[in-house]
């Protein structure tokens, strides 16, 4: 049957039914996202927020398999100086850091990264580079910080590990 | 014509009521401060003025040429001096050419970040002997920098001793032991690869005057000694005798780079024999460099020998009377950068070397700023460099914000001191003349398998830039 013809069957529904047409309604969405998530070829949508240097917080919508250097980059987000060697771990300015529970799921450092994330501004127990974090989608509504802005000489960044 | 103080490409509006602002120097600290500028206030103009042709700075002299990622910023820093209200204006010297009160007249605020140029000297006898140099001369002179270009170091002797124990000293250490077949592929500059073909250097100590838990090199470079190909560390275990005690209370960095020399140490005893060594030596300080039977050149040091008053970052090391000699046909003084004053109308501290400053605003000099290695003092890597100079533009634009510069004066910006320029003779290099310089350094590269052959000669530069 078309379309139209579906539409008018479901609003022909009496009012007893109105439980199933809602139940069906949020079947058939489940099943489309779950066709886009499982059969899209670019991969699941995740969504995160990032709070930037002066505690501005920006949410987007990342793609799995994306480094989260890559997705500060693709989404233009408002961070100085981010990502200075593009990836390649020769620096550490795109220093994350992460909420506690999210720390400890990740995959752990190679020594590579600890080497250069050892030397970021703002070091904390918490913290990893965006270079070498892969989007998951686990990681949906998880945010993620820069340190914030030293406004005063006399404040001291976080305490350093 | 160059006559036109207008760049192709670009349209100046002389209306144009924006604030203008200039920066002295076009290296780091020079594009990351213009960069903050340009991003916030989009009637802000910016001129970079540099003293070379060439822009970029230590990112171009200073950094290993096997370190090619770290030179990836040079992308960022385009960007911004293809910014269509930023202009770069190379082969101009302030201080000569064009004087800093002429810059503060023509510009609202007037940006220094112009580096540090020169070397701390050791201050002992025998400096001047042939085989000593500094590692400023030494890295400029592999790095193609042109005052660098006649160095002409030997290394025909076996033993090199490096003086300071920071990340540039071994850089040098690096590049004196790495493979040949390594650093052909890099943007090393060819008189240095012909030089280190025919090196007999196979030793390479690297000399501090305080000890292991001071140590001011970071753990990526004293990986990358670890595994130069057919060389030996050759570390004293008496140097790490009293360290394991001090481990679980230092931060982690500490703690990791501790680690990494303390396994070193252990794995090396009893190891067979490779071709090459390299070293640390702890708590030894230059008293004298001690000359050959010619009395010209170098065939030795003399050290005093230290121990530490107190313990971590702020350990002093005082000597004990005691001193120690080390056979060597080069030594290479690795101590520091320093800077150097501009301009006598700019403050300048002679013992700090750094232009006396609160937080990026120059001392007693409204509309003067600074940020980089001239307000801080030449240390760190470049992503220290970058956010000091966002605090430097950072300030200025409160400043702006809160009338503490006047912007409701208009101010000519390049016009003037192109007019001026011009006047004297001075023709500046342009961002796009740069480019055709950067074009043909790319091509003769491509021709020996290498990134870029660098051009040495300042006149090489500029006939390319002009033709």
């Amino acid at each position: 049957m078309g379309y139209s013809e579906a539409v008018s069957q479901l609003s022909s529904l009496t009012v007893n039914q109105t439980g199933s047409r809602a139940l069906l309604f949020y079947v058939v969405c489940v099943c489309v996202c779950v066709c886009v998530c499982v059969f899209s070829s670019s991969g699941c949508k995740v969504l995160l927020h990032f709070v930037n240097q002066s505690g501005m917080k920006t949410s987007v919508s990342a793609m799995e398999g994306e480094s989260l250097l890559e997705v500060v980059i693709n989404k233009n987000l408002q961070i100085d100086g981010f990502g200075a060697c593009e990836g390649t771990l020769a620096c550490s300015t795109c220093h994350l850091i992460f909420e506690d529970g999210v720390y400890e799921k990740m995959e752990p450092m190679a020594d590579e990264e600890m080497d250069m994330l050892d030397l970021a501004y703002g070091l904390t127990k918490l913290s990893r580079l965006g270079c070498q974090v892969t989007v998951e989608r686990w990681m949906d509504g998880m945010t993620v910080r820069v340190p914030q802005e030293v406004k005063d000489r006399r404040e001291k960044p976080e305490a350093e590990i | 014509s160059w006559s036109t103080p207008f760049f192709s490409g670009k349209h100046r509006n002389v209306q144009d009521s924006g604030p203008k602002v200039c920066i002295v120097g076009g290296g780091p600290a020079g594009f990351y401060t213009a960069q903050h500028l340009l991003k916030a206030r989009d009637d802000m103009v910016v001129d970079v003025y540099e003293r070379l042709p060439v822009p970029f700075g230590l990112v171009r002299f200073g950094v290993a040429p096997d370190h090619p990622e770290v030179k990836n910023v040079i992308n960022t820093f385009t960007q911004t001096a293809q910014h269509e209200r930023c202009y770069f204006y190379g082969n101009v010297n302030v201080g000569t050419d064009v004087s800093v009160e002429e810059l503060r007249k023509a510009y609202h605020a007037v940006v220094l970040s112009y580096g540090a140029e020169a070397n701390r000297s050791m201050r002992v006898s025998g400096e001047g002997l042939a085989g000593v140099f500094s590692a400023r001369d030494f890295v400029g002179w592999y790095n193609g920098l042109p005052s660098n270009k006649e160095l002409q170091p030997h290394l025909n002797c076996e033993t090199v001793v490096i003086l300071g124990q920071g990340n540039v000293a071994l850089d040098v250490a690096r590049i004196l032991l790495s493979p040949l077949d390594l650093l052909k592929k890099t943007d090393i500059t060819q008189h240095a690869l012909d030089t280190l073909a025919a090196s007999r250097v196979r030793r390479v100590l690297i000399v501090g005057r305080r000890g292991p838990l001071q140590i001011a090199c970071t753990i990526k470079e004293v990986r990358e000694m670890i595994n130069l190909p057919d060389t030996a560390a050759d570390m004293l275990p008496a140097d790490f005798e009293s360290i394991s005690e001090a481990l679980k209370d230092l931060p982690r960095p500490r703690k990791r780079l501790t680690e990494l020399m303390m396994k070193t140490v252990k794995t090396e005893s009893g190891q067979h024999k490779a071709n090459k060594s390299w070293g640390f030596r702890f708590l030894r300080s230059p008293l004298e460099v001690l000359p050959g039977p010619d009395g010209k050149r170098v065939a030795g040091i003399r050290l005093a020998v230290n121990k530490l008053e107190g313990s971590g970052e702020d350990a002093k090391a005082v000597p004990t009377g005691q001193t120690e000699d080390l056979e060597c046909g080069m030594v290479i003084s690795s101590i520091g950068y320093k800077s150097l004053p501009i301009d006598p109308c700019v403050p300048f501290d002679p013992r700090s070397a750094i232009v006396p400053n609160n937080m990026g605003r120059v001392k007693d000099t409204a509309g003067l700023y600074c940020s980089g290695w001239v307000k801080r003092g030449p240390t760190g890597v470049i992503a220290t460099t970058m956010n000091d100079s966002f605090d430097t533009a950072r300030m200025l634009l409160k400043d702006m914000d809160s009338g503490m510069l006047n912007l409701s004066v208009n101010k000519p910006g390049g016009q003037e001191i192109t007019a001026l320029l011009k006047e004297r003779g001075v023709r500046a290099v342009s961002f796009p003349e740069w480019e055709k310089i950067n074009l043909e350094e790319v091509r003769r590269g491509t021709a020996v398998g290498k990134p870029r052959e660098k051009f040495l000669d300042v006149k090489d530069m500029l006939a390319v830039a002009w033709s």
